[in-house]
C-alpha cells in the first residue's frame, strides 16, 4: 500500500522531493505539498482504493506523512 | 467513542492579543495557481467540485459558460485564508463549511457553516472580511477578522474569554 500511496503522491502531491524515496514519516508539507495538492491526493486515493474520506479525516495530520495516510486508508478499507 | 469533527471542543492555537485592549485582529492569506485548479477539474471533474465547493459557488463560477478556474481558484484561496485566520489547529474541517457569497455591490463575503461557524463563534469573531483577486496564472485572497471583548466584559468573565483565545 505504501508504494501505491507514493505513486499517488508523485503524481498529485507536487512535492519538491521524490516521493518514491521519501521516508514513511517525512513531513509532506515540508517538502512542498500545498493544501490544494492535498485535495488532489485525497481524491486520487479515493479513486485508487474505492473509499471516501469522511469529515473526521479531513484534517492536516491525516495527510502529513505517508504513514498517516496509510493508517487512514487501512482504517477505511478494513473489514472488506 | 464517536469522534467529534467540530473544532468547538478542541484546544486551539493562541491568538496574538493587541496588548491590554482585549482586541484581536485575525489575518489569513493564500495564493493559488489557477492552472492547478483547472487541472484538478480536468482530472477529477465533479468529484473535485463537489468535495471542495458548495453548489452555489459552482453555479456562480460556471455561469454564462465562462472559464470557472480563476474564480474557483480565488475561492479556494479564500477558504484557505479563512483557515489561516481562524487557526483551527488539527481540527477536522470541510472546505464546504466556508462559502464565498457575492454581495450586491460586487464585493464578496464569507458565510460559515457547521464546524467553521462553531470555530468562529469560539474565537469570538465579530466580523470577517474578504478580498479576492486573480490575474493570469494566480488567484489570491486575504481574510481579516475582528475579535474584541466587549467593554462591559470585566473581571473574571473577561479573563475567561482571554483564556479561550490563549488555548
Amino acid at each position: 500500500m505504501s508504494d501505491e500511496i507514493r505513486t499517488i503522491l508523485k503524481e498529485h502531491g507536487r512535492l519538491s522531493a521524490d516521493a518514491t524515496t521519501l521516508g514513511d514519516d517525512a513531513d509532506l508539507y515540508k517538502v512542498g505539498m500545498t493544501s490544494h495538492a492535498s485535495v488532489n491526493v485525497m481524491l486520487a486515493l479515493e479513486a485508487k482504493f474505492d473509499i471516501e474520506f469522511p469529515d473526521r479525516m479531513l484534517k492536516r495530520s491525516v495527510f502529513e506523512t505517508i504513514a498517516s495516510i496509510r493508517e487512514a486508508v487501512e482504517e477505511l478499507t478494513s473489514g472488506r | 467513542m464517536e469522534h467529534d469533527p467540530s473544532p468547538a471542543s478542541r484546544s486551539l492555537p493562541t491568538l496574538p492579543e493587541i496588548r491590554g485592549t482585549g482586541a484581536f485582529t485575525l489575518v489569513g492569506g493564500d495564493v493559488v495557481d489557477v492552472a492547478q485548479v483547472a487541472q484538478s477539474i480536468a482530472t477529477f471533474g465533479d468529484r473535485y467540485l463537489r468535495r471542495v465547493f458548495t453548489d452555489r459557488e459552482v453555479s456562480h463560477c460556471t455561469a454564462g459558460g465562462r472559464d470557472p478556474a480563476p474564480h474557483l481558484a480565488a475561492r479556494f484561496a479564500a477558504k484557505e485564508a479563512t483557515f489561516k485566520a481562524l487557526r483551527p489547529g488539527d481540527a477536522s474541517l470541510d472546505w464546504r463549511w466556508i462559502e464565498v457569497r457575492p454581495r450586491a455591490d460586487g464585493s464578496c463575503g464569507l458565510r460559515l457553516y457547521r464546524g467553521m461557524r462553531a470555530l468562529a463563534k469560539r474565537r469570538g469573531v465579530r466580523r470577517l472580511e474578504l478580498s479576492m483577486s486573480h490575474d493570469g496564472a494566480y488567484a489570491i485572497a486575504i481574510v481579516v477578522g475582528d475579535v474584541s471583548l466587549p467593554p462591559s466584559t470585566t473581571g473574571s468573565s473577561r479573563d475567561n474569554l482571554r483564556r479561550t483565545h490563549r488555548r
